[in-house]
Formats: C-alpha cells, structure tokens, sequence
C-alpha cells in the first residue's frame, strides 16, 4: 500500500509539472497561461511536499527504476530516501507560494517577454530539481543536474532585453558548466570499473578507494557542488543571476537552487564516500567560515536590494557548510552524536534560509513591481504604501538576522550549540579552527542583523525618496498571499523547532559515522543538544515575549497618561522636512565600510561643478564611491583573460577551409583508431 | 592625580540663596503639570537670538556650585523629551519660526521660563529691524526672569517658581 | 510551585530596581563632580513624569514607531527574566541560555533601530546606524566570551556556570574566567551606551548613539525605552556579578539563602557601579571609530580567554 501510494504520489509529481510545462504550449490568454502555468507547479510542489513527507515520516526509502528509458549507463533509477525526501519538501514548500506569486508578478511581462516560454521553463526547473533529489544513479543525477541549470538559465534569461541580465546569463552559463564538469569527474573517478553508475554501487566501491583518490574526489565535488552553492571563491555568479531573474524565480534559486548544492556535497561526502579524515570537515568549516564573511560583508554595503538578498544567501549558504563541516569532522574524529547535531542544524539552517530568503525575494519583487526600482536609495515610506509587503518583509528580515523567536534563531543557536564541543576537544588544531569559525559565525549574524535593519529600513520606513516611490502600489492579491505563506513559515519554523528537530536527526540516523538511532534532540518543548546541559525553547521564548508585550500594552494602558498628537518630525525647528534630509543606504553603510576599509578598499570620486561665474557657487556635486570586487577583478578577470587568449590562438585552427577541417577529420579518426586498438590490446 | 584632587576639592555646592525679586510669574500654573512636574523637570534651552551673555549664566547651573541636578533639573536636547522651555533673547525674525516649532514639538503639560531682559522687553535690542518682539509674542510665557544677564541663582529660582517648588530645597 | 515564585518575585525585583541602578551611578558621578546631585531614587521620579505626560508622534512614523518601545521593553524584561539574579536552579533556566540571553537583547536593539529610521530625521538614522555597528562588532566578543565560560561550565546554560564556579571556587581565579569578565566588561560598556563608547548625558546628537534614535520619543513611549535601558544596564552588571562572583546566589530556594542572594546582589551592583562610575568620570568618550579598535581589544581578550580555559580544562 505504501509502496504504490509512494509511486502514485511521484507520478502525480511528474505528470502535474509536465502538465503545467504542457499548458504553456496551448495558445491562450495571458492570465490563463500564468494561472494554468502556476496551477501546474503548485500541483506538483504539493505532491512533492506529500511524497517528501511521507517518506520522511514513514522512514522507509522509496525507488523506482526504469532501465529500459535510457540503456546506457543504467537507465533512469529513482530513490528518494530521508535525506532527498528532506530536500524534496524545501522545494515544494518554496516553488508553491512562488509559483503563485508569479502568476500575479509575470503579469507586468504580459506583451513585452514570453509568458508562455516563462510559465514552461518553471515548470520544467522544479520537475528537473525535484529529480535531482531522486536520482539513485549518476547518469540521471547529471542529466536531471544539466537540465535544472539550463532550464534555471532560460528563467534567468527572461528579462532578455536588459544588458545586466544577459551578462549574468553568461556568467551563470559558464560557471554552472565548470561546476558540472567537476562533478563529471568526481563521479567518474568515483564509478567502479566496469560496474553500473548506481549510487549503491558507488557506495560499495568507495569503500575500497586509496584516500588519496577518496581526497581528490572530494575536493572536486566540494568545487563543483560549491560552485552551484555559492560557495566562496565560486560564488560570483550568484550576485549577478538572482537580482537579473525575475523575483519568483529568484526565490527560487536562492531558496531552492543552491540547496541542492548542499544535498550534493552531503550525497557524496556523508552517503557515497562515508567517514572521511579530518581535513574534509575542516576544508568545509574554512570555505564556510570565508563565504559567511564574505557574503554579509558585500550586502551590507550593497544598494540594490536584490543583489543584497543574493550576497545575503552566500552567508547564509557559508553558515550551512560551517554546519556541514562540523558534522563531517566530528564524525571523522568519532563523536557521532555531535555530529548528528552539527548536521541537523546544517539542515534545519538549509530550509530555513529557503523560507525566508524565498520570503524576502517575493516581497523585493513586490517592491520593484510596485516602483520600477531595486536601488534603495530611490525607495522608502512603502511601509504605509504596502502594508502586506512591509509586514512579511517584516517578518523575512527579523528571522534573517537571527533574532528570536523565529526560524533563524533556532538554527543559529544550534549551529553555535553545535560547534561547543569541539572547541574543547583534545584533537590537534580543532580548537582553535572552532574558536575561530565561532568568531566568525558570531560576527556574520551580527553584521547579517545591520545589513537587514538597512534593508528593512531604508526601504519601507520614513519618507519616498523619488516619485516612483510616492507612487507605490500595494501587490496584487497572489503575491500577497504567498508572502504571507512565507511568513507564517518562518514563525510556525521557530515556534515548532521541537517538532522538526527529531526528523531532522531521524533522517540522518544510519549514516556513516552517525548513530545507527539518532540521539535525542528534543525533551518537550525544549531543544536539548545533546552531551551538553544547554536547553531552548523556541515556543515558551515566544510566549514570554507575547506576555510581557501584553502586560507592558495593559500596564501602560491602564497607568499612563493617553494624550496623543501628531505632530513634525523635529528637525531642530527647521521649517520643512523632505527626503532628502533621511539618511541614505550608503549613509547607513558608511561607518561600517570605515572599520572593513582594508576590504573594501573604498574609491571615492567628487566631482564638484562650480558656476561659470564664480567658484563660489556649486552647482552640482556627483559623489561615487566604489568598493573593490576582489574575486571579481583579482580571481576571475584574469582567467577570463587567459582563456580569452588561449582561445584567440587555437582560433587559428578555424582556417574556414574545407580542406584543412577534411584533414583535420582524416587524422582524428586515424587518432581513435590508434587509441580503440591500443587499449583493446592492453585489456 | 585627577581623583587625589577631586577628593582634596569636596562638596563645593551651595545652598541656594537670593530672593524672588527678579521673577515674575506671567500665567497660572495648570493642576497637571503642578502635580507632574514638581520632582523631576527637563529643561530644553532655547537661544532665539540672545547675545549669549544669559547662556553663559544658564551654563553655570549644571556645574558644581548651583547645582541645578539636585532639584531634579537636568537639560535634554530634544524637546520631545523636556518638560520646559528655557528662552532667552529677543525673539529675532529668524528665530521666531523654530521657537515656535521648538514649543509645538514640546508635549503637554509644558512650561517656558523666559530668561533674561532681551525676552521680556527686548532689553537693547527693542526696535531693532532683526527683531519681532518679546517671547510672550511667540509662545506662551510662565515666568519670567529679569537681570541682563541674571545670575544662575536668580535663573534656578525662576524655573523652581515655575514648577511650584520655590522654598523647597 | 516555589520555582515560578522565585521567578516572578526575581522579575519584579529587577524592574523594581533598574532605575534606582541608574540613578545610583549617576549620584555617584555627580559626587565625584563635587557638587550634591539629584538622589539616587530620581530615575523614579523621572519614569513617573514620563508616563504622565503626553506623546507626540510625528507625521512620518508609522505603526513600527509605536509598536517598537514595547518590543524594546518586552525583549529586555525577558532577558532580565533569564538572568541568575537571586537563585540558581529556577524554572526559566531551561527556556533560555546565555546566548539566547544576547539575541533577546539584539531583537531590542534591532527594533530601536528600526524605530530611529522611521520618522525621517537625520539624527535618527544617524545614531541607528551607528548602533548597529557597535552592536555588530561586539557580536564576536560577547559569543567568544561565553564560549570561554561554557567551556569551563561545560554548556552555555545560565545555572550550570553559575553552579560550577560556586562549587569550585578557585574556578573563578582562572585566567580565562578573568579574561572573560575583561572582554565582557568592555562589551558592556558598549551595549549599554556608557563612557567611552557613548556619552549617556550628551546634548551633542553628532556625538550620540543611543541618544539620537530615541530623539523623537516623548512620554510613556520615553519611559518605556528608559527604562528598558536601564534593565539592561542591570542585566549587565547582574551577569558580571553573578556569572564571574557568584557567592551569595541561593543554591537552595529558602528564604535565608534567598535574603543572602538579595544581599550580595545589592553589593555587586554597588560595586560595579562604583567602577563604573570612576571610570566614567576618567575617560573621555572616544570618537566613533576608534570604537572599533576598543571592541577588537575586548574580541583578543575574550580570544585569549577561550585559550586559556581550553588550556586549562
């Protein structure tokens, strides 16, 4: 019964995603198109959320294999187990209010770009991401992998006419390319010799693997899967790509997308190649600790509200893998129930950020819906304009900065609670790398608490800074819902921590060097991380809070006086008050871009024009201030600059005369030959 | 060394003397701030034009011979958070919009101490083409405090009169 | 049953007396200016005015303005909640350890933030901005810090570090005890606005930080944030007192050792506002951003005090 309620339950999955990539075929009427489009994704989020949480629930894997679709390399093999079935429900529970709001958000598209090519590739994205999670053999896992990034790549692509949109295009392209060339060759070096491409199969081979061959592909998995993360120094495309995308889509990727980045690494480091040496999880922690930094130091002086949100998600990609890291070095140095915890927090951090990053991104879209505009220096006084969104923004940016009682706290706090026990851990050089990614995590959420009061309140508080602003325009009813969706995630997240904590160690229980039952998490209402005396609860937090705002609202009610006047902003008897007098988002910035200066390395260009009359008059003063793109301008600009070289001169190959490529033809195929006998002799 | 000294100088501060000579009370003082206002006052200083002879005056209140803490006096910056408006000087023309402002920012139940002779009869500036007039033209006034300059004693007694604490030390 | 008793009667006591913990540092201040000061009990005078008078709002603000000072309050009440004050095994310990102790106090000072940046002033997002800084470059500090004390504890739970130096009183000597309460001194100075980080009596709003954000509050919403001010101050000082000297902290909940915690406790807060004090009236305030050299000093100290205690397990 399972068994086929489990198989009815992907099919329904497939079929609704193909039948909503099917409906953008037919010739209807925009608003048909987008809400038949939706319909599709929403229906396929749901059944991908209900087979997830079966599986999750019931704790028995479920697969399915279809040799005979593609013969070679094992045909298609589908298992979804605890841990793809816990990626399963991050997608569905973010494609499904995105894909609503789309249906009110592509409505601006309607006559200018493709509803239909848009409302196909959604559909076609969440169908191949949510058989990334399924695929048991590699061979699918590449095919389902290259078709999630060329679908997420047209979805980029859609706001074709901008310059900035096709640029990030190619930067996605190209690197997403690189990252699946690196896995190819992680799993091939990973595939025994002979045998099939089955994930069982890799699994039992690795086993008898040299670790220095165990280390490399690692290393090359951790670059490849790293690179879709958004993992530092892999991370460029991503602030390029997720503000070029539209909003939905964005959420997405942000949510969604580079997730699965993380359940590749976790697929191969944790499922494949089993217990490692130290140095994996410390690699991690590092790469972590560095995109963390990296991340909220760039959004903080970010002005585009979008790219912010996308620098944001490398933060918030480098607190998973420092949880990743710590996970996968306690399990190497035997401390498995540490381990079960590091990991649970990675995970729980993982769907976390994908509620409310996905949250945020709608609600930056309904912004830029509703003004035309990402530069926060042009926005403000939206909180009266847009009330929903101001809320659920709201919402996104308390649970972003980790405050209590919401979702971010939770996993920060298990994060932190997690990294305790190895800084007094005996093993050589743990100590201080801990101390260290401790600093760093604490300094990140710090940071990530200014960058997102910045984001919050510079955006939707005091007055408009430009007409469009003034102008602004609550969203339409579609969007709305799915922020409020969103944010009633991110609470019941928080409040219900004790409920997703014991999944979350049930689902890792049973792998490599983790206990075979998973230790208890959770007593009640309270969060109990194991070996330790340190206890939370996310619920009773939230009730202290609810009492003493109700009692201080009473108290003061009942014993203070209730005279009330509106009156001016005081602006020390000044006679007017505009915008112009508020604080801007690189104001905000600014004394933090003074203390990170050796980062930032700040320019700073005035350029003041005088009246022609005399130089005592301004007329105009232009003010720019730049900070320096280092992994830009010193990593990948001059290896632009030498593959653009190296192509300039096998260039020369490309004579455009028959003769030459007839020959060219005539020596490859001799060249095959050669190598076929070759090796058939050495066999 | 800087507490050696601080120990060697002591109490410095002196009870307060003088009389009420130079104040006058221009307005009833209101139940509320009778009752609100008797132990704890903000002041927020409003120089609308003064020549800076009555700041210097006002300056000496905070320091350690008058002492105007110890009555539950001390100055805000914001008139959000004062009690009391402390005016001195001829209103002059472009003072007189943000004194205006000043008191409207001020929340109820407040009060003004109009210091020195510039603010109640624009002492040598009257006539002047800079100046408007009195302070009691602009906001309404409660006490005020003549003297060119009066001394802090005469200025600590006048704002004490204002809020009905005159006599009590 | 007498668990949650304690726990309400420790919860009144620190809103009790937060105020008078402001008004004791200032009278102290005021006698080392040599001049007589308002006494110690004026704070309470102060709130009671407060709240009595009326609020302007201004035109620009919208409903996170007025919602804020409660939050404000409601965040700090809840951390002062937290905090060992009279006993060590209460209740509430389990709700909530040392860190979650810090975020409560960040989701006040986040939402004072937000509020500085609602009306549009220019001071406001002024002294928003810069708390965020100083409250973001103390994060690493107050985290290591109680890093260094959980490791000697063995968790980060409020009663358990409080228990462990009770009951290996030589723990308290340590050098990463000692470099901790360093570290955390200086954060405390920097969190509650005091000298040289901030000037809590300023008029000058270019040299304010905490000051400026709540330049457009007026009456009960002032009192609110007051006072929500000064239990943070008492949370410090009680955490200092508490977490590093925690002898006279009723092990048992009787009445004789509950007298006993609220003695000691009257002490500590004493003392540490002696300190205080004189410090306040020693230093002059630094410019913002040397700020930041202040707190990189106390994130090397608490470093050291991580060090240490590891070394000294």
């Amino acid at each position: 019964m399972t068994l086929e309620t489990t198989a009815c339950l992907s099919a329904y999955m497939v079929l609704a995603y193909l039948g909503g990539a099917f409906a953008a075929l037919l010739p209807l009427r925009s608003g048909l198109t987008r809400a038949l489009t939706a319909g599709g994704a929403i229906a396929g989020a749901g059944a991908g959320i209900a087979l997830a949480a079966r599986v999750l629930i019931a704790g028995e894997p479920f697969a399915l294999t279809v040799p005979a679709l593609l013969t070679v390399g094992g045909g298609v093999a589908l298992r979804l187990d605890g841990l793809g079935a816990f990626f399963l429900l991050l997608i569905g529970v973010v494609a499904a209010p995105a894909a609503l709001y789309g249906v009110g958000y592509s409505a601006a598209y309607a006559g200018r770009y493709s509803l239909r090519w848009l409302g196909a590739m959604l559909n076609l994205f969440l169908l191949t991401m949510s058989l990334v999670v399924l695929a048991d053999n590699v061979l699918t896992f590449l095919l389902t992998w290259e078709a999630m990034s060329l679908a997420s790549y047209f979805l980029v692509m859609t706001e074709h006419e901008r310059d900035d949109t096709v640029a990030a295009g190619g930067w996605y392209l190209a690197m997403t390319h690189v990252g699946l060339a690196l896995i190819l060759v992680a799993f091939v070096l990973l595939s025994p010799a002979g045998g099939g491409g089955g994930f069982a199969d890799l699994r039992a081979a690795a086993a008898t693997l040299s670790p220095a061959l165990r280390g490399v592909v690692f290393v090359l998995a951790v670059l490849g899967f790293g690179s879709k993360a958004g993992l530092v120094p892999l991370h460029v495309w991503l602030p390029r790509a997720h503000p070029a995308a539209p909003s939905h889509v964005s959420a997405l990727m942000s949510g969604a997308m580079v997730k699965l980045g993380v359940y590749g690494i976790l697929r191969v480091a944790l499922d494949l190649l089993g217990v490692g040496p130290a140095w994996w999880g410390a690699l991690l922690i590092g790469l972590g600790a560095a995109s963390a930094l990296v991340g909220v130091l760039y959004a903080l002086t970010e002005d585009d509200l979008k790219r912010l949100l996308a620098y944001s998600s490398v933060e918030n990609v480098g607190l998973v893998f420092i949880g990743v890291g710590a996970g996968l070095l306690f399990a190497s140095l035997g401390e498995p129930a540490a381990a079960t915890l590091a990991l649970a927090a990675a995970l729980y951090h993982a769907l976390n950020h994908g509620v409310f990053k996905a949250l945020l991104f709608l609600g930056a879209g309904a912004v830029a819906h509703a003004t035309g505009s990402r530069d926060m220096n042009r926005l403000g006084g939206l909180i009266g304009r847009l009330p929903w969104t101001a809320a659920c923004f709201l919402v996104g940016a308390l649970a972003i900065g980790g405050l209590p009682p919401f979702n971010g706290f939770v996993s920060e706090w298990l994060l932190f609670q997690s990294l305790l026990p190895a800084i007094g851990s005996g093993a050589p050089l743990v100590a201080p790398v801990m101390t260290l990614a401790v600093g760093a995590l604490a300094l990140t959420a710090g940071l990530a608490a200014a960058a997102f009061v910045k984001a919050f309140g510079i955006t939707f508080l005091a007055l408009p800074r430009s007409d469009e602003a003034r102008a602004a325009h609550e969203a339409p009813v579609t969007m709305r819902v799915a922020m409020v969706v969103l944010a009633a995630l991110c609470a019941l997240l928080g409040l219900g921590a004790a409920f997703v904590l014991p999944v979350l160690g049930g689902l890792l229980a049973g792998h490599a060097g983790l206990p075979r039952v998973a230790p208890a998490l959770t007593a009640g209402p309270l969060l109990l991380p194991p070996g330790g005396g340190a206890s939370m609860s996310p619920s009773l937090l939230a009730i202290g809070l609810l009492l003493a705002l109700a009692g201080a609202w009473l108290a003061v009610r009942v014993g203070a006086a209730r005279g009330l006047r509106v009156g001016d902003t005081w602006g020390c008897g000044r006679i007017g008050q505009t915008a112009r007098m508020e604080y801007t988002s690189t104001a905000y910035a600014e004394p933090l871009r003074r203390v990170f200066a050796e980062l930032y390395r700040p320019t700073e260009d005035l350029t003041i024009d005088v009246h022609p009359e005399s130089r005592y008059f301004v007329q105009s003063r232009t003010y720019r201030s730049e900070i320096v793109p280092w992994f830009e301008r010193y990593v990948y600009a001059p290896l632009v600059r030498w593959v653009a070289a190296g192509a300039a001169h096998t260039r020369a190959i490309q004579s455009g005369s028959a003769h030459a490529y007839l020959a060219y033809l005539v020596v490859a195929l001799l060249a095959l030959l050669a190598i076929s006998l070759a090796w058939s002799a050495s066999l | 060394m800087l507490f050696s000294k601080i120990f060697r100088t002591g109490l410095v501060t002196e009870p307060l003397a003088g009389d009420d000579a130079a104040i006058t009370v221009a307005r009833e003082l209101s139940a509320r701030a009778r009752r609100l206002l008797g132990r704890a006052v903000a002041i927020r200083e409003v120089d609308a034009g003064s020549c800076n002879g009555c700041e210097l005056e006002i300056s000496g209140l905070t320091g350690p011979v008058y002492d105007s803490e110890r009555f539950g006096i001390h100055f805000v910056a914001s008139p959000r958070h004062a009690d009391l408006l402390l005016v001195t000087g001829p209103v002059t023309r472009n003072m007189e919009v943000p004194l205006r402002k000043t008191w409207e920012a001020t929340p109820e139940p407040k009060l003004v101490v109009a210091v020195g002779d510039c603010a109640r009869t624009c002492g040598v500036f009257r006539g002047g083409y800079g100046v408007v007039g009195s302070v009691d033209r602009v906001v309404p006034v409660d006490v005020f405090v003549d003297g060119c300059p009066p001394g802090p004693a005469e200025i600590l007694r006048g704002i004490l009169t204002a809020v009905e604490r005159g006599g009590r030390r | 049953m007498t668990g949650w008793a304690i726990e309400i009667a420790q919860a009144a006591l620190v809103l009790a007396l937060a105020p008078g913990l402001v008004g004791v540092v200032r009278w102290l201040k005021a006698r080392l200016q040599s001049r007589r000061g308002a006494p110690p009990w004026q704070p309470y005078y102060e709130l009671r005015k407060l709240f009595g008078k009326d609020v302007i709002v201004s035109s620009n603000a919208s409903w996170l303005f007025r919602l804020a000072p409660y939050v404000v309050f409601a965040s700090t009440a809840a951390a002062a909640c937290l905090v060992p004050s009279l006993a060590v095994t209460r209740p509430l310990d389990a709700v909530g350890d040392l860190l979650v102790l810090v975020y409560l106090l960040l989701l006040g000072t986040v939402f004072l933030s937000l509020a500085g940046l609602d009306p549009g002033s220019a001071f406001g997002g002024m002294g928003s901005s810069r708390e965020m800084t100083v409250a973001a470059l103390a994060e690493p500090t107050v985290a290591l810090a109680i890093f260094a004390l959980a490791l000697s504890a063995g968790s980060t739970n409020l009663g358990q570090i409080v228990g462990r130096t009770l009951a290996d009183p030589a723990a308290a000597l340590s050098p990463g005890h000692l470099l901790a309460f360093a570290a955390l001194f200086v954060v405390m100075l920097a969190e509650t606005g005091r000298l040289p980080v901030d000037n809590p009596a300023t008029h000058l709003e270019l040299t304010m930080i905490h000051e400026a954000m709540v330049l457009e509050y007026s009456g009960r919403y002032l009192a609110l944030i007051e006072w929500a001010a000064a239990l943070k101050l008492l949370v410090f000082f009680a955490l200092l007192g508490n977490l590093f000297v925690p002898w006279g902290v009723a092990a048992v909940a009787a009445p004789a050792p509950l007298a006993l915690a609220l003695g000691s406790l009257l002490v500590k807060l004493a003392v540490i506002a002696v300190v205080v004090a004189v410090l306040e009236t020693r230093v002059a305030k630094l410019r913002l951003f040397r700020v930041p050299e202040l707190l990189s000093v106390s994130f090397v100290l608490a470093l050291l005090a991580v060090t240490s205690s590891f070394l000294g397990r």
